[in-house]
């Protein structure tokens, strides 16, 4: 068979498209938008079940819906669209053609039927296991095959990314090292493939213990096992937006890293020391030392920590940079008041990254840290934690990347500008206030996956405070807005893709292209000194600077007030 | 010559740092040594500290030595299920068992004396969450785990089960007295 060497120039961005991997870029897209509009429908049920003047769904409802609604989002959304992003970052940013089209397609096709079979699992109401499945509770046992197939499709689609990487490298069709953002995702890949493994030997134990071929399954062993898929894919996704938040800094301002050494660094140390980290779900446990909690999550948590705080300041550092070399370097900030606030790709991107680290980069912390977890585990702060993480973090930042892709991959120009415009503003800042009120409420002991905190008609029900029950309420309704805020993302990508103008451009032709299509650069000799040109005092970002100094004087307030509220509880040993 | 395009130069790594980025590592690194600190610091001068101490064991053996318990010291009993509420000596091995869906029998206690509670499950997971002191513990299957607690305050304290653990987990409730 002919290897498929067609490519297309975008003519505004300048960006090359390999035919094939263009289509699966597309499909794998949209299928993750699909399920984010299944998702997104169940996560109004389910705000609306727990705000208590509503309490819409029957208990078996509500528990099934939140079953369908963690593995909907948390699963099928961000995995579909971060395959997209591989085969962006692959393809089109090494301008070579993604290796084994048709692999790649296979492994589409396993995610596809994985997915829909898991949803039809759920929906048949003897799944209702919730995300994290913990034994020995019971699922169908189609409820494991299926997410079994969708974890084998998402593990070839990694190869296949994995296979871009080579043959760029092979047919030369870029010089020097690949790009940032590539190499964010291969991070993110490479973790992928650490998660699907340890998911594999947790779900395939579980698989046979659901048809009966195996006896027991020992519920720690399976809590720790699992846990090493389940908060490793959350990893994934840090990695991969990380590197969608580069991306889009370099699209918008066309920013250069502060330092490629930094950033790269950063990534490699979220290969390291991200995965050990999910050993934090387990403080609250028995039969699992201090010493190993403590290394386990310290160790290797807060060197992740460390790199995430280096991403939080080299990307907004870099637009500083480029904002200041284009003379918007006045003060402190008229980098950031001139910056296009108006632009969906731009305000979506800086919100997840300012949600990301003050609300879930800070809460997250506290949750690891192995004391503090006595006063959060399994408290509605949990949720509160990574809906800041995962949905302000991952899935914000997607969407804005959905309004770049939109003109340029789908040649579609963008519906509904206005909306757009908006979209980032409601959904993010629905957002954040449904994760700061849900971390209020669990800080006053909230459980989380609770149908009823009333405890209605029962002898021994528990009061909550009225504060409890305000906030509850108050989150709820910041959940409604945040489901608008995803509505209006939808609304507009769905409607581009499909409805919107088409954009041609006359005289746009397909190039075959052989083997070795980058030019050479002229060779640069002397390695750069920096960007001594702009900023203060020798500080060429002293605007992000300070805010990195506003955040950390945040994180160590917080973090010594929880010891304190900590201190004040039963002492126990 | 973005993040998207490969280093403009091809030796990047022997790019010098900027002074932003050498500082701000320094100060988050020392921030995060910090942290890991604080977690030894209050093994040995906190006062909450998860325990260390947990034991294989099977429901029938601990539904035995709660039984015997409960045998022992139970003072009256309440709603029209007849929990049994047991007021065991000060300094005692109490025994607390969570299942589909109740825990299992209520305890008195006295405030500023320590207990050794044991906690376990019959069947799921289940969660020990004491409201409204806020602890939250997880309670595992075939894993008994001993906590040494001192109760503070008097008072009607809740338990709820906080890890789901099927259809019926919100009405999985209990109380625990302390009394002076």
């Amino acid at each position: 068979m002919a290897v498929n060497r067609n490519f297309r120039t975008c003519p505004t961005t300048g960006l090359v498209y390999h035919e094939p991997a263009e289509l699966l870029i597309k499909v794998n897209a949209v299928a993750g938008v699909v399920f984010l509009l299944v998702g997104g429908i169940l996560a109004l049920l389910v705000t609306l079940t727990r705000w208590p003047a509503v309490h819409l769904l029957p208990a078996d409802w509500f528990y099934l819906v939140l079953t369908a609604h963690g593995i909907d989002m948390l699963i099928f959304w961000i995995i579909f669209f971060e395959i997209a992003v591989l085969y962006f970052a692959g393809s089109v940013l090494l301008k070579c053609r993604l290796a084994t089209p048709r692999i790649a397609w296979a492994a589409f096709a396993l995610m596809v039927v994985g997915a829909l079979w898991n949803n039809v699992a759920v929906f048949q109401g003897d799944s209702s296991v919730m995300f994290t499945s913990y034994v020995p509770m019971r699922a169908h046992w189609s409820f494991y095959l299926s997410l079994i197939l969708f974890a084998v499709g998402a593990l070839i689609a990694c190869f296949v990314f994995l296979g871009t990487l080579a043959v760029g490298k092979s047919e030369r069709t870029y010089n020097g090292s690949v790009p940032l953002v590539t190499f964010g995702a291969l991070t993110a890949a490479i973790i992928a493939i650490f998660t699907i493994a340890s998911g594999a030997i947790i779900l395939i134990p579980t698989f046979l213990w659901s048809i009966g071929l195996v006896g027991y399954i020992d519920s720690l062993m399976y809590k720790t096992v699992w846990w090493a898929f389940g908060h490793s894919s959350q990893q994934v996704n840090v990695a991969a937006h990380v590197a969608v938040w580069y991306a889009i800094a370099a699209i918008v301002f066309g920013a250069r890293p502060l330092s490629e050494r930094v950033s790269r660094g950063a990534f490699l140390l979220y290969i390291f020391f991200l995965q050990l980290a999910s050993a934090h779900h387990l403080l609250a446990d028995p039969g699992l030392t201090s010493n190993w909690k403590i290394f386990n999550t310290s160790y290797a948590m807060y060197l992740a920590v460390l790199a995430s705080m280096v991403h939080g300041l080299t990307v907004p550092g870099a637009i500083e940079v480029a904002q200041r070399e284009k003379g918007y370097d006045r003060g402190l900030f008229e980098w950031l008041r001139k910056a296009p606030w108006g632009n969906p790709v731009f305000s979506g991107m800086f919100i997840s990254l300012i949600g990301f680290g003050f609300l879930g980069g800070i809460s997250g912390v506290m949750m690891g840290t192995e004391q503090l977890n006595l006063i959060i585990h399994n408290t509605i702060y949990v949720p509160g934690h990574f809906h800041a993480t995962v949905v302000i973090g991952t899935s914000l930042a997607f969407m804005s990347l959905t309004y770049f892709l939109i003109p340029t991959l789908f040649k579609r120009e963008v519906m509904f500008p206005k909306l757009a415009q908006w979209q980032p503003y409601v959904f993010g800042l629905g957002m954040s206030a449904f994760a700061l009120f849900m971390m209020g409420a669990g800080t006053l002991g909230v459980p989380r996956r609770h149908w009823d905190i009333t405890f209605a008609g029962n002898a021994l029900a528990h009061e909550w405070p009225g504060t409890a029950y305000l906030m509850m309420g108050i989150t709820a309704i910041a959940g409604v807005a945040a489901v608008v805020g995803g509505a209006m993302y939808i609304l507009v990508a769905v409607g581009s893709i499909f409805l919107g103008k088409r954009i041609d451009v006359p005289g746009a032709v397909r190039i075959p292209v052989q083997a070795g299509i980058a030019p050479r650069p002229a060779p640069v000799a002397a390695i750069p000194s920096g960007h001594a040109s702009v900023g203060i005092a020798g500080f060429i970002a002293p605007g992000t600077f300070s805010l990195a100094m506003v955040f950390l004087v945040a994180f160590v307030l917080y973090y010594f007030v929880n010891w304190k509220y900590l201190a004040t509880v039963w002492p126990l040993q | 010559m973005s993040a998207l395009e490969p280093p403009r130069h091809r030796l990047w790594w022997k790019q010098p740092l900027d002074r932003v980025e050498g500082t701000w590592i320094v100060i988050a690194f020392v921030w995060c040594l910090v942290m890991f600190f604080m977690m030894p610091y209050w093994h040995i001068y906190g006062k909450q500290n998860l325990s260390n101490e947990a034991y294989r064991s099977t429901p029938e053996m601990f539904q035995k030595k709660t039984d015997e318990m409960v045998a022992k010291y139970t003072v009256r009993e309440e709603t029209e299920l007849k929990i049994p509420v047991v007021r065991p000596p000060a300094g005692s091995d109490v025994y607390l068992i969570a299942r589909l869906w109740s825990f299992w029998p209520m305890l008195e206690l006295e405030a500023g004396k320590t207990y050794r509670l044991h906690l376990m499950s019959m069947d799921w997971l289940h969660g020990f969450s004491l409201q409204p002191e806020n602890i939250n513990i997880q309670v595992h299957p075939g894993y008994e785990h001993v906590l040494t607690i001192t109760p503070t305050n008097p008072g009607t304290y809740g338990i709820v089960c906080n890890e789901y653990c099927g259809i019926n987990h919100h009405t999985m409730v209990s109380r625990l007295y302390v009394v002076k």
